[in-house]
């Protein structure tokens, strides 16, 4: 799977997961740019990353993410 | 993780316009109720439901009206993390039927918010509350191998949860859910923490033992978290990274199963369980198909590892029945062919006294399950119709949305499986009544044919011999009553739904009338079939605030007897006028005509169809019906019925 096809298929999720189809996810979106990106629904957004790649992320690997660049070069590393 | 479970298998998945269908509801008309539902009647996962749950608090906030879900308000307490879980509730709840709206009160209050009478949780005055503790709620410490000190332990979570629920019912008296506790999955000594007193495993063992007693007697409610945990797995159930990092209890990925499970609880509370369970034959309750295959090739044998998989299905169909659902059968096949294997076929457990209606013809199925919900005068949302064929199951669930139909796997064994883990039939309580309820409907139906034989009415209702018992509510009664009240639909005047609580309150008031009805006739005991509660209006007045009747025993008169009933209790307590409403729902046209065929005089009637009505207590009422009156009312008592 290569960048392009992840970030294809997180925008689905975002959208899904902020109720907001209006969401464009680049490298530099974090948490400040979106709206209701609180902590509680950080985690439903990893979890349903995790879920939708096929991917286990440890505690300390979310605890470091910065913005989405991060998030998918996590996933690239463990999606074969 | 088992999908069934954890995808909810018995709901259709999620269509491809979900997200389209959400962003249309901003633009439909109210009310939204109906699709609403519709769209929960899927798989949903946690983010679709979330959704949806925006999608009705947007609704709320434009004053959208979301009937005919019924609303219902339900406070939380947690001592873990629910922000994820009740967005879930209120998408799920959808599901059943419910508008659910949620009381949340802020993280780890659990003491405060139950105890202080005036905090955000009692003074919101919520249907119900529900302690959404999981074990490490508890003051549970280590007691090895003390049996002593152990039991002092269950004591105190014990004494707890009560002290809890006390602060709860002198509060705000909401019905109390209380959940079991799922153990941990990581053993202390191994095997022997079951054995072995004061263990984790053992303490929670025993916990969940005497809540479920303490639970039973106190009519409060029961949500076995435990069984959940116990039939996806501990080691699913539990998620220790969720735990660290959020304070999740249980794993994200049973949330929709969890919010399944607290919606039909809610849902049976509101009487929204279903009743009926409508069989398909041909693949079905047997393997193979009848008219093809013949009496002697269709699979239904033990020891046929097809055949018992058809078995268990109706060994489940069988052990509802016990407990007071009613089995009708609806297939495609010539009625004499269909009834061949039920007559003559050695293995069937399934017999045809079993079947309250059969309804084997070439017609649509939908037609059919129409018909058989006229015959046993329920709801179509009181039935559940299994069919292994997708194509019916897409037929009814089209043309009879209100018709609860479970998607089944392919292989026949896990048939029974996937019917029990849908829970279409919840419910809170168990009152002895419905271990007969089954053969209640079967009997109306040999009473229907017996009125046909019969021909007129009267000669008919004459060679029932009924008696009718009248009686004010009572400890004995109210486990009925309470369902009859949360139950009742059809033949139902205002449709007022009323907790135990609620109707002890009134069965203590002196200034309240309230009446039990039973009725028995030739055929047997039909059990309580009426309630009426009459409450202090303008003086001299009564308000007839809830009158209601199990359609089982409708043109039997016996609204007739009971308002001549009514008029001598009122007449003896000096009351001069009895009011009665009508106030319509979607469910109860059957009495929009009750009061007028009764004498009453109409007083007012509103837009919304909510008719008000009177009669002076000196009428005569209506003529008596042909029945024995039996009426166990303590003589008056002074400043009692005075």
């Amino acid at each position: 799977m290569d960048k392009s096809q992840i970030y294809a298929r997180l925008t689905d999720i975002f959208h899904d997961v902020f109720d907001d189809d209006s969401i464009t996810v680049t490298p530099e979106l974090s948490a400040k740019d979106v709206d209701g990106w609180d902590s509680l629904t950080h985690i439903r957004l990893i979890l349903t990353v995790e879920k939708a790649f096929k991917v286990k992320f440890s505690t300390s690997e979310i605890g470091k993410l910065k913005n989405v660049g991060d998030l998918v070069n996590l996933i690239e590393a463990q999606a074969a | 993780m088992n999908p069934l479970y954890s995808e909810l298998h018995w709901l259709p998945r999620a269509p491809q316009d979900f997200s389209a269908r959400l962003k249309a509801l901003a633009s439909t008309p109210a009310p939204l109720g109906s699709e609403l539902q519709a769209l929960a009647l899927h798989a949903l996962d946690v983010n679709q439901l979330t959704r949806l749950a925006k999608a009705m608090g947007r609704a709320r906030a434009e004053g959208k009206s979301l009937d005919p879900l019924s609303p219902f308000r339900l406070a939380i307490l947690s001592n873990s993390t629910v922000d994820m879980i009740v967005p879930a509730l209120e998408g799920s709840a959808a599901r059943h039927g419910i508008a659910l709206e949620t009381i949340q009160p802020p993280y780890d209050q659990v003491a405060q918010e139950a105890l202080i009478p005036n905090s955000m949780v009692n003074s919101s005055k919520p249907d119900a509350v529900l302690f959404a503790f999981d074990y490490r709620s508890l003051p549970l410490k280590l007691t090895l191998g003390d049996e002593e000190a152990a039991a002092a332990v269950v004591d105190g979570a014990i004494g707890y949860l009560q002290a809890l629920r006390n602060g709860i019912k002198t509060g705000c008296n909401a019905v109390c859910i209380f959940q079991t506790f799922a153990a941990p999955a990581e053993p202390l000594f191994g095997s022997l923490d079951r054995a072995l007193p004061g263990t984790l495993r053992s303490l929670i063992d025993r916990i969940n033992l005497r809540l479920a007693e303490f639970v039973l007697a106190s009519g409060d409610v029961l949500l076995d978290v435990a069984g959940i945990a116990e039939t996806v797995g501990l080691a699913a159930w539990h998620n220790p990274q969720l735990w660290n990092m959020a304070k999740f209890s249980f794993s994200d990925e049973l949330i929709p199963l969890y919010a399944d499970h607290v919606a039909r609880t809610v849902a049976a509370l509101r009487g929204k369980s279903r009743k009926v369970l409508v069989l398909d034959l041909d693949n079905t309750v047997w393997g193979g198909v009848i008219g093809d295959d013949g009496l002697d090739g269709i699979q239904i044998a033990q020891g046929d590892a097809r055949g018992e998989a058809h078995l268990a299905v109706q060994r489940l169909a069988l052990d509802l029945r016990q407990r007071g659902i009613v089995i009708a059968v609806s297939s495609k096949n010539t009625d004499e062919v269909a009834r061949e294997p039920f007559e003559k076929h050695p293995e069937m457990l399934l017999k045809l006294h079993h079947i309250a209606v059969f309804q084997a013809n070439w017609n649509d199925k939908a037609t059919n399950i129409k018909a058989i919900a006229e015959e046993l005068n329920l709801g179509l949302d009181s039935l559940v119709f299994l069919d292994d064929n997708p194509v019916e199951r897409g037929l009814v669930r089209q043309l009879l949305p209100q018709v609860a139909v479970p998607e089944l796997p392919e292989e026949p064994a896990f048939y029974a499986r996937t019917l029990a883990a849908a829970g279409y039939f919840e419910a809170p309580a168990f009152a002895s009544e419905d271990l007969k309820r089954a053969g209640f409907y079967q009997d109306n139906a040999k009473r229907l044919n017996l009125q046909k034989q019969v021909g007129g009415v009267d000669a008919y209702l004459a060679s029932l011999d009924m008696t009718i018992t009248f009686q004010p509510f009572d400890a004995t009664g109210r486990a009925r009553i309470v369902q009859l009240i949360n139950k009742s639909n059809q033949y139902n005047l205002t449709t007022r739904r009323y907790t135990d609580p609620e109707v002890v309150e009134a069965e203590n008031d002196p200034s309240v009338f309230t009446l039990q009805v039973r009725l028995a006739d030739i055929f047997g005991d039909n059990g309580m079939i009426s309630v009426v509660i009459c409450r202090p209006g303008e003086p001299q007045t009564w308000e007839i605030d809830t009158w209601l009747m199990s359609c089982r025993v409708l043109g039997r008169k016996v609204e007739h007897m009971i308002l001549r009933e009514l008029l001598e209790h009122a007449r003896a307590a000096g009351i001069r006028k009895l009011v009665g409403t009508y106030k319509p729902t979607d469910r109860n046209k059957l009495v929009v005509d009750h009061y007028a065929k009764l004498g009453f005089t109409k007083i007012l009637e509103e837009a919304s169809g909510l008719t008000r009505w009177e009669l002076l207590t000196d009428a005569e009422g209506p003529e008596a019906a042909p029945m024995k009156v039996v009426s166990l009312f303590a003589p008056a008592v002074e400043g009692s019925l005075v």
